[in-house]
């Protein structure tokens, strides 16, 4: 290809071309440098990146001038400083004596926390969602197309500040909170759930819990080849359970029940022991969740729509029931279409995690591009850091994506 | 080659199935689709009870129960009513001039009435397929009617007052955002659709990275940026209007967005298009502009509008930066301890859901048969 657009390579390159050239003029006529496309191309592009590279150093001059000016001194050193304020929900140790540094990542954890479990219930929604939507049973269809119009329609923070406000804070307080059989408390100061506490002899268990799971993906291949020799096929899914549930629970025994959960108690005004999900985290998770699964399940739908017709008369035409139709054949060649706008979902929600600051929830932008933003007054260098930890997640989800995809399409192509 | 057939091939023949069921279609048809087999049928039942559970309290809240006349939140009690009380439409209709106008003066509000019936006058024939001077219309909508609006909206002619920004609010916020974003980002997204199938190598590069960070970070940040880096960034004396800083950054976030909307319309034409006009003899930008880009534009009219759906929804989001559109001057009306009553929240959602739901259903269903209008076109 040329370097200029104006340049056209087919008409130039062509062999009629050639042929007139070599019979009327062996040499082309020589073009003044004005008008030779290529010298013209390449003094545009100087003349813009020249034009960019003087905005950006008067803007480097701009903002040594509004620094001086407010009496911030630049760089990144503010993040070894003390924070000095608390985080009221953080995965790895933190005080108000840590430094900035630490705060951010805090903050990054938060958001990775509330994007990761957020991005597996809006996948297990939104495909559920989509296939109802094109269930034969009218009434499901339209249950699932109504969730999809409504929650597409809706702004997500307005979501996001509904379940805050309207349900989660008008909740009752935790002396009169919602009680699930007496283990898992919903109330105005947050979801509280039991926790887990380990005991002597806890390792045997998870070690059988493993060798369970090893046990059930090699019955599972086991089987697999066996139904292609035989055509008979084994109760995989049964046997899968058995191993996976049996052992460890027989070790749970043995052993003499090391796993115990420690049952939330109310003791004065608040809840002790357990785990408590802040009402912030439960309402822009739920909010998250069922937003990206609306989006999902019409990628989802579309998806399905896209495997050709003759893929499901054939799977009926081999006695297949609706159920095992998609699941062996249908969403395994659906998948191809689905996955990419799928990952752009997941990023989707990734970034909209950001809009916890509305409610308080302390992710990276709440507290880093917030809090710390407030306290130290460097935005250059906070928005700067704030904006290329979510580029960078974005590249490399996408860098992962074209990869995928180029197998995908390498296999079945 | 012969071979044994494989194990799962049926070796004897099938029963029939019984007869399709007679009778009149619909209701017949109906019966099979929902009651078939007992798992379709409990998934009828599941699905009914979910609707109605959800359908019936909501009806009962926003019409039955609901309260229609009131003075303050008094009337809005389950203790002054003596009955079960739903929606409270009075903390609506004393909130409405904030939710719609924010703190724009009363004596001025005609400006923005106005302005809304002009953009409609406007917008309505570029809409209609069938109506014409389309080229004319959108010039007028594209070109003029923003000077109009902004000299109407902010003032500062003889007779028409100045209004400072910081006094707008509610869905005049909402629509200033949307639509000047819409508007700015269209003719950027373009260039920067251009830029990026550009042959010249340090152009493409430059839009490459432009649009790709601005899609890769999310809107608050960009937000953020026009609001606190932004500053930094221009000489001292400036000072900028807060609304217009996010404007900035809407209009930087929007365009990165609407270039990937208009490549693919520019993906879309064939190459002969191209070639056709370079055939003519046509330069690069009378190429564009008089063969390839009328055909691109209009293969992307649902991609704006859904662009544009994107936006209305995404303006949302200014409350964080201290701007108070529909949503903001809705959480601010929460705020006043003289409407704080059980179902004031409840009320304030149900009523701002509505707007942005008629709104964007609207819009998204105008969008798709759009496309159907586009893609029937093609087939012909």
């Amino acid at each position: 290809m040329s370097d200029d657009a104006r340049d056209l390579p087919s008409c130039r390159n062509s062999p009629g071309a050639d042929r007139a050239d070599a019979i009327r003029s062996p040499a082309p006529p020589p073009i003044a440098p004005l008008n030779n496309p290529k010298f013209r191309a390449l003094a545009w592009q100087l003349g813009l990146l020249a034009l960019l590279l003087w905005c950006g150093w008067q803007f480097a001059l701009n903002a040594r001038a509004n620094m001086q000016a407010q009496q911030i001194s630049g760089g990144f050193g503010f993040l070894a400083n003390t924070a000095g304020f608390g985080v009221n929900q953080s995965l790895i140790a933190y005080t108000e004596s840590d430094t900035y540094g630490r705060v951010f990542l805090v903050g990054l954890l938060n958001t990775l926390l509330v994007a990761g479990i957020g991005i597996v219930l809006a996948t297990i929604i939104g495909f559920l969602v989509g296939i109802a939507r094109l269930s034969p049973n009218w009434m499901l269809a339209r249950l699932a197309g109504g969730y999809v119009e409504l929650i597409r329609n809706l702004p997500l923070l307005f979501q996001i500040l509904f379940w805050y406000l309207a349900v989660l804070s008008t909740l009752p307080g935790p002396r009169q909170s919602i009680s699930l059989w007496g283990e898992i408390y919903l109330s105005n100061r947050g979801l509280i759930l039991p926790a887990p506490v380990a005991g002597n002899g806890a390792g045997y268990v998870v070690v059988a819990l493993v060798l369970g799971v090893l046990a059930a993906i090699a019955v599972h291949a086991w089987a697999r080849r066996g139904q292609m020799r035989s055509g008979r096929a084994f109760p995989v899914l049964w046997s899968s359970f058995a191993f996976i549930i049996l052992p460890p629970l027989a070790v749970f025994c043995a052993t003499g029940f090391p796993i115990g959960f420690e049952a939330p108690r109310l003791r004065g005004f608040n809840f002790v022991g357990g785990i408590r999900l802040l009402p912030e985290f439960v309402a822009l998770l739920l909010a998250l969740s069922l937003y990206t699964a609306a989006f999902i399940a019409e990628i989802v739908r579309a998806g399905i729509l896209a495997v050709p017709r003759g893929q499901w008369e054939a799977a009926s035409a081999l006695g297949l029931r609706r159920g095992l139709a998609l699941r062996l054949i249908i969403v395994p060649q659906a998948l191809r279409v689905i996955v990419p706008p799928l990952t752009s979902q997941y990023l989707n929600l990734t970034k909209n995690s950001s809009l916890g600051i509305a409610v308080g929830y302390p992710d990276l932008v709440a507290v880093f591009a917030g809090t710390v933003l407030n306290q130290t007054g460097q935005a250059i260098e906070i928005i700067g850091i704030t904006m290329a930890v979510y580029l960078s997640l974005s590249l490399v989800t996408s860098a992962l994506m074209n990869w995928y995809n180029a197998r995908i399409t390498a296999q079945n192509r | 080659m012969t071979a044994l057939p494989p194990s799962y091939v049926r070796r004897s023949l099938a029963e029939p199935e019984p007869p399709p069921i007679a009778g009149p279609v619909s209701v017949a048809a109906m019966g099979v689709r929902l009651l078939q087999r007992p798992s379709n049928a409990v998934l009828t039942l599941i699905s009914a009870v979910i609707i109605a559970l959800l359908l019936w309290p909501a009806i009962r809240f926003l019409f039955i129960d609901a309260v229609w006349d009131g003075a303050s939140r008094i009337d809005c009690l389950r203790e002054t009513q003596g009955r079960e009380v739903g929606a409270c439409w009075p903390f609506i209709k004393a909130k409405l001039p904030q939710l719609m106008y924010g703190f724009y003066p009363e004596s001025e509000r005609w400006r923005v009435d106005l302005t809304y019936l002009l953009g409609a006058a406007l917008l309505v024939p570029l809409l209609v397929p069938r109506a014409p001077y389309k080229v004319l219309n959108a010039i007028v909508f594209f070109g003029l009617f923003p000077v109009g609006g902004f000299f109407l909206l902010v003032g500062g002619l003889p007779g028409l007052p100045e209004v400072e920004t910081r006094l707008w609010g509610g869905l005049l916020i909402t629509l200033v955002i949307s639509f000047t974003g819409i508007i700015f980002s269209l003719p950027l997204g373009i260039l920067l659709a251009l830029g990026r199938r550009s042959d010249l190598p340090i152009i493409r590069a430059l839009c490459m990275a432009f649009i790709e960070i601005w899609r890769g970070v999310p809107l608050i940040t960009v937000l953020f940026f026009a609001t606190y880096m932004l500053p930094f960034f221009l000489p001292v004396s400036w000072r900028i209007d807060g609304l217009l800083r996010v404007l900035i950054g809407v209009v930087l976030f929007a365009g990165a967005y609407m270039a990937e909307v208009v490549r693919g319309g520019l993906q879309a034409i064939p190459r002969g298009q191209f070639e056709g006009a370079m055939a003519l003899g046509l330069g690069y930008w009378r190429m564009m502009g008089l063969v390839i880009l009328p055909q691109a534009l209009r293969l992307v009219i649902p991609g704006i509008v859904n662009s544009f759906i994107s936006l209305f929804k995404d303006t949302s989001l200014v409350l964080i930066v201290a701007i108070f559109d529909l949503l903001g001057q809705l959480r601010a009306a929460f705020a006043d301890p003289a409407w704080a009553t059980p179902s004031t929240l409840f009320t304030g959602f149900a009523f701002a859901g509505m707007i942005y739901f008629v709104a964007n259903f609207g819009m998204s269903r105008y969008a798709l048969s759009m496309e159907r209008r586009l893609t029937s076109g093609n087939d012909r």
